[in-house]
């Protein structure tokens, strides 16, 4: 196989998009508006002249506009660096990718740790409910900014993928194709109970101050621990026993309630981590966001209507917190409308994870699906099968 | 490499195809033949495979599959999806055959159904004279690690439609490259089928 030799993109820059300036702020599904917005994003690779070449790639629930290559002086790359860059499954020599950060988020979007125009101060829970919907309307308007009237496609895991769902329900005729990758049509009670114990967990924090403790600190305790619960539900029990097993931080139990086991240090580390770079409230937004979203019964795709958009749906043998059966009824809904559309569970022990380490195999359907997009059938005749 | 264009029973269900036709694949393995179908007959191709792995070699013809069991695969579709759904060598290592023809015929307004002849000349004699379980080339399988569960002749096929109430449009006989016409049940490893509803007995 013609597969170009995989490099890195090196420094990589996050932009700002400032829209919906009063009076036209942005009307949200909950009929309240909101604006100024300002959302974050990074471009990788080149537009092409007719524009037909432009993906726009979207992130999961506390992830950001730097989906890859590196930001000057650091060491760790965007979150999905081993699938966007040059002879990658994105492969930035041949389109141009957008990776677009969510309102509602706090990594330079407007959110609820966003100043009020209105008051000066953060907006803590003046900030208006926001769904998936509301997001890609956003993410809509940063993509009429850049003059991109299609979109080669739109691609995503978890909530990414509820936001190219979203993306092919609101302006399905503005999408060539669409790669929603372990997500489902709605969340079901089990995700909304993992949600709501997260939420819980910030708001039952007395640093959460009814959301109003931006000028005190964060609830850190409470966020920490919100994190531990998404960590374990990210995971699957084999990919623990093989990354942790019952190992233990000093070798002997020390009959105390300090972290004896990996496991615990690990969860304890990665909460620890997460509370010096995400907004509580910012946490308890995108969650209800995720929870809300329902494009089940037919709300995909109308009745009656053939999507000229092609899918390629992935999912995972061992997620547990996205199934695959939840990636088997969006497969129903396309068969239903006769959807170009193709479906594949990988065989994976990472659990939800998968959709961020199982490079290989997703570089693989994404590289040709995408090619097929861009060029039809002839495409396969330059690959050697 | 490339490998289709090259077996006699693609080549035979390629002419049964009129071009444009949209057509469903169950069991279309790594691709070859929906492949061969989109480009000598411009056909609208769907393909339905168990296999992740031979998902990954139809995803690099640019073929759109669902990863799935043939039984569940078709259910999902409203009536009359397709022109033609093939069951190409896939018809035999199904349980529930009755029901997935009939679910064949609903999605699709023909079936084309291609299967090992289990009377073929030297599997009578391997089970006549040897007394053991056919081997042949069409049925390849020690009788402990084959994949079907169904072993029929062309002549039980032919009761069988006639049983349902199915019309054979066409029939085709398959010898090892060339095609049998005389004593098909005997001489011929493979059978490819075209099968329809009987339509104006339905109806009344």
């Amino acid at each position: 196989m013609q597969m170009d030799t995989k490099q890195n993109l090196g420094i990589v820059e996050t932009r700002y998009f400032t829209f919906a300036n009063p009076p036209n702020e942005l009307l949200l599904e909950s009929e309240r508006s909101l604006g100024p917005i300002t959302l974050a994003y990074e471009t990788y690779g080149k537009l092409n002249r007719g524009k037909t070449n432009a993906i726009l790639v979207a992130h999961a629930l506390s992830g950001d506009a730097h989906a890859a290559g590196f930001h000057e002086g650091e060491k760790t790359p965007g979150w999905w660096d081993s699938m966007i860059g040059p002879g990658k499954a994105f492969d930035t020599n041949r389109y141009f990718v957008i990776s677009s950060n969510v309102v509602g988020g706090c990594k330079g979007s407007t959110g609820p740790s966003s100043l009020n125009p209105k008051t000066g101060k953060p907006y803590g829970l003046d900030f208006p409910v926001i769904t998936i919907a509301d997001m890609v309307k956003a993410q809509r308007h940063l993509v009429d900014s850049l003059g991109i009237e299609k979109l080669l496609s739109v691609a995503g895991g978890s909530m990414g993928g509820m936001q190219v769902l979203q993306w092919v329900a609101s302006y399905g005729e503005r999408l060539r194709s669409a790669i929603p990758i372990a997500t489902a049509l709605k969340h079901s009670p089990q995700q909304i109970a993992f949600d709501e114990v997260v939420r819980q967990s910030i708001m039952g924090d007395p640093a959460w101050r009814q959301g109003n403790y931006y000028e005190f600190g964060q609830p850190e305790k409470g966020l920490a621990v919100a994190r531990m619960i998404g960590h374990i539900t990210f995971m699957s029990d084999q990919s623990m026993e093989e990354k942790f097993s019952r190992k233990l931080k000093n070798g002997h139990y020390s009959f105390q309630f300090g972290a004896d086991f990996e496991v615990e240090g690990y969860l304890r580390h990665r909460g620890d981590n997460f509370v010096r770079r995400f907004d509580a409230n910012s946490y308890l937004y995108i969650t209800k966001a995720m929870d809300y979203f329902d494009l089940s019964g037919g709300r995909l795709i109308p009745n009656g209507h053939t999507p000229q958009t092609r899918f390629l749906v992935i999912s995972f043998k061992s997620d547990w917190l996205y199934p695959s059966y939840q990636s088997q009824d969006i497969v129903r809904e396309l068969k239903g409308k006769h959807a170009d559309a193709t479906y594949c569970e990988l065989p994976s022990t990472y659990g939800h994870d998968a959709f961020l380490l199982e490079v290989e195999e997703q570089t693989t359907l994404i590289r040709h699906f995408l090619d097929k997009t861009l060029n039809g059938y002839q495409v396969a005749d330059g690959y050697e099968i | 490499m490339r490998s289709n264009g090259n077996r006699l029973d693609h080549q035979i269900i390629s002419q049964i195809i009129e071009p444009g036709s949209r057509v469903l694949d169950l069991g279309c393995g790594n691709g070859d033949l929906l492949y061969l179908l989109v480009k000598e007959k411009g056909a609208r191709v769907q393909g339905i495979e168990a296999n992740d792995v031979a998902i990954s070699d139809c995803v690099k013809k640019g073929l759109s599959v669902y990863h799935g069991d043939l039984e569940s695969g078709l259910t999902e579709y409203p009536d009359q999806s397709f022109d033609y759904v093939i069951l190409n060598q896939s018809m035999q290592e199904v349980k529930r055959v009755d029901w997935l023809i009939q679910e064949a015929l609903r999605a699709g307004n023909r079936v084309i159904v291609g299967f090992p002849n289990f009377a073929y000349l030297q599997a009578r004699i391997m089970l006549f004279l040897k007394g053991k379980a056919p081997i042949t080339r069409s049925l390849p399988y020690r009788w402990d690690n084959t994949p079907n569960v169904r072993f029929l002749s062309i002549a039980d096929f032919r009761d069988f439609c006639r049983g349902k109430d199915l019309i054979i449009q066409q029939e085709y006989f398959l010898g090892g490259n060339r095609q049998i016409h005389l004593w098909p049940n005997l001489f011929g490893l493979n059978a490819i089928f075209v099968v329809s509803k009987n339509r104006r007995k339905s109806k009344e």
